[in-house]
């Protein structure tokens, strides 16, 4: 059985109908990677997906269940884990905080153990921040482990988001155009690093418009155009669909 | 590199242990005073303004519930102190979490006047029971007795309520570390960001809410106690926008901030006290010449300049 499936999903914003009776499944362990021309509805299809949309018709499923409009927050228990297109890193903490905040689910949140510091609260963060550090590290952000998330440049902060995001341990990670906005050395980094996570097991679901690193990295592709699905299948079969062809690369071809 | 966050803590402690002893009377010890529970409740409400990024207008309406409590149940219903306060910071503490579902909905101006209006409904509250509060003119309020020790004179205040605020400061700076309070700035950070990592934003809302209200209803019953006497005016509007005041200018987000905050506005009514009927224009400049020059308030931005975050 598929870790993902989505059904005629269907997401209408007064007349626009952003989704359209988008049906895929993505297996465990994958990349799984969404592409299509801008305003062919992805970030929507990701925003339905991790609870931010409630969505108009249509039935997710994650391991069977049904998770269509459950809140965010309930989908991380499930372990989903995203990061985000336009920028949402905490520019009030740090950046080893903000990867800290990642593993939110996993620590005793009491308020009043952490009022009075119980040993077990300060043992456990202690261990994390070890954790979040290595993480850093793991996602090339090594330089930054001691900055604050405001003094960080762009790129990086695209990184801290995956690394948070990997801070709550998920099993299936989207990603929202992790190298939008990155040179083509970063790509390079991130495109090894997707990698790199997907082989440790974690699924992967991706936006990207970086074609070279879609076509290197996915197993599978999903590709939209306006709203509906237009063609799915490994980077060859996409690649030779006629319709992709038209609607995404241009009839010039 | 956890030991400097408590620098600050040791630093004021020596300086509350110091101060009675070169302060030259008791006027001066109870402008001290004054402060302290200042700083307390100031610190309770930057919890929820400079770390939670959640405006509270109204925050005057929970210090006015326990300043009543405490009056209106020793007074009339003969309570022990001890009951009145509890019974009053439960009573806040209720409100608070009762308000909060509906009112976190709102963000940004919105809910600065939701806040504001649940303010106004309890100091109007206040104002008009006079059968139960004296309306307008107040109430006398027993002095705090807890089993057979009663607290009396200034010398004894002063170092209880100095014991009340190194322990909240103290309680603060771990709280803001702790996974709760990481969860808290992350939701003001990034609301949707703290979402999809697990956290149910409006259960940290409301828990970091009715904390704040409850410890702003304990210290309003301290102060009524200390007073001897309580007035509509301590659950007023203005004595909100006081506080609120208070935060912003020691600096958002900053926990000796919400002392610094306390301190200088408890001071500076009384240092311009010669400016003779200008007073009010004098301290308004001040604190515009603060908001053009350092927006982020004194703490946070002396912090930068001095290279430490």
């Amino acid at each position: 059985m598929a870790l993902l499936e989505v059904s005629n999903l269907t997401k209408i914003f007064g007349g626009v109908r952003a989704v359209q009776n988008v049906s895929f499944a993505v297996d465990a362990g994958i990349v799984y990677s969404v592409i299509g021309p801008n305003g062919a509805g992805k970030t929507t299809l990701f925003n339905l997906i991790t609870g931010i949309y409630v969505p108009s018709e249509g039935q997710i499923r994650l391991d069977g269940r049904d998770i269509a409009g459950v809140a965010p927050h309930e989908l991380a228990r499930f372990g989903m884990a995203r990061t985000f297109q336009n920028l949402q890193v905490c520019m009030n903490m740090t950046a080893l905080e903000n990867v800290m905040v990642g593993a939110h689910l996993r620590l005793d949140r009491n308020l009043f153990k952490g009022a009075l510091r119980f040993p077990s609260i300060a043992r456990r963060d202690a261990v994390l921040r070890e954790e979040a550090a290595e993480l850093m590290r793991l996602v090339g952000l090594e330089a930054f482990i001691d900055a604050h998330a405001d003094a960080m440049p762009y790129g990086a902060l695209k990184r801290l988001e995956i690394a948070r995001a990997l801070a709550a341990q998920p099993r299936v990670l989207f990603l929202d155009e992790p190298a939008a906005g990155l040179n083509p050395k970063e790509t390079g980094e991130v495109d090894i690093l997707v990698r790199k996570v997907a082989d440790s097991g974690v699924t992967v679901v991706l936006v990207e418009h970086d074609m070279k690193m879609v076509m290197n990295i996915s197993d599978q592709i999903l590709v939209l155009d306006y709203g509906r699905k237009l063609a799915e299948g490994t980077a060859a079969e996409v690649r030779r669909n006629p319709d992709v062809i038209a609607a995404y690369l241009g009839t010039h071809q | 590199m956890p030991r400097s966050r408590f620098t600050g803590l040791i630093i004021i402690a020596v300086v509350l242990a110091v101060l009675p002893f070169l302060l030259p009377n008791n006027f001066y010890l109870d402008l001290a005073i004054r402060m302290l529970i200042n700083a307390c409740i100031v610190l309770g409400l930057n919890l929820l303004i400079g770390f939670a990024g959640q405006i509270s207008l109204g925050h005057a309406g929970f210090v006015g519930i326990g300043a009543y409590a405490t009056a209106v149940l020793t007074t009339h219903y003969g309570w022990s102190p001890l009951a009145a306060m509890l019974a009053g910071a439960l009573g806040a503490g209720v409100l608070a979490a009762l308000v909060a579902r509906p009112i976190f909905k709102l963000k940004g101006h919105y809910l600065a006047m939701a806040t504001l209006g649940l303010g106004i409904i309890i100091s109007i509250i206040v104002r008009n029971e006079a059968a139960l509060t004296g309306g307008p003119d107040g109430m006398p309020v027993p002095a705090l007795a807890l089993f057979s020790f009663e607290l009396s004179g200034e010398k004894q205040w002063y170092w209880v309520v100095s014991g009340i605020l190194l322990l909240s400061l103290w309680a603060s700076l771990n709280l803001i570390n702790s996974p709760f309070g990481r969860a808290l700035r992350a939701l003001h950070g990034s609301e949707v960001a703290s979402q999809v990592v697990g956290v149910d934003v409006a259960k940290y809302k409301l828990a970091i809410f009715v904390l704040s209200a409850v410890f702003a209803s304990l210290m309003g019953s301290v102060t009524a106690h200390y007073v001897g006497f309580v007035t509509p005016n301590v659950a007023d509007f203005f004595h909100s926008i006081e506080l609120v005041t208070m935060v912003v200018i020691g600096g958002m987000a900053s926990i000796y901030g919400s002392v610094i905050g306390a301190v200088l506005l408890t001071a500076l009514p009384q240092a311009l006290a010669g400016f003779e009927g200008w007073e009010t224009v004098a301290f308004g400049a001040i604190l515009m010449f603060c908001m053009i020059f350092m927006p982020k308030g004194l703490v946070p931005t002396l912090a930068a300049k001095f290279g430490r975050r």
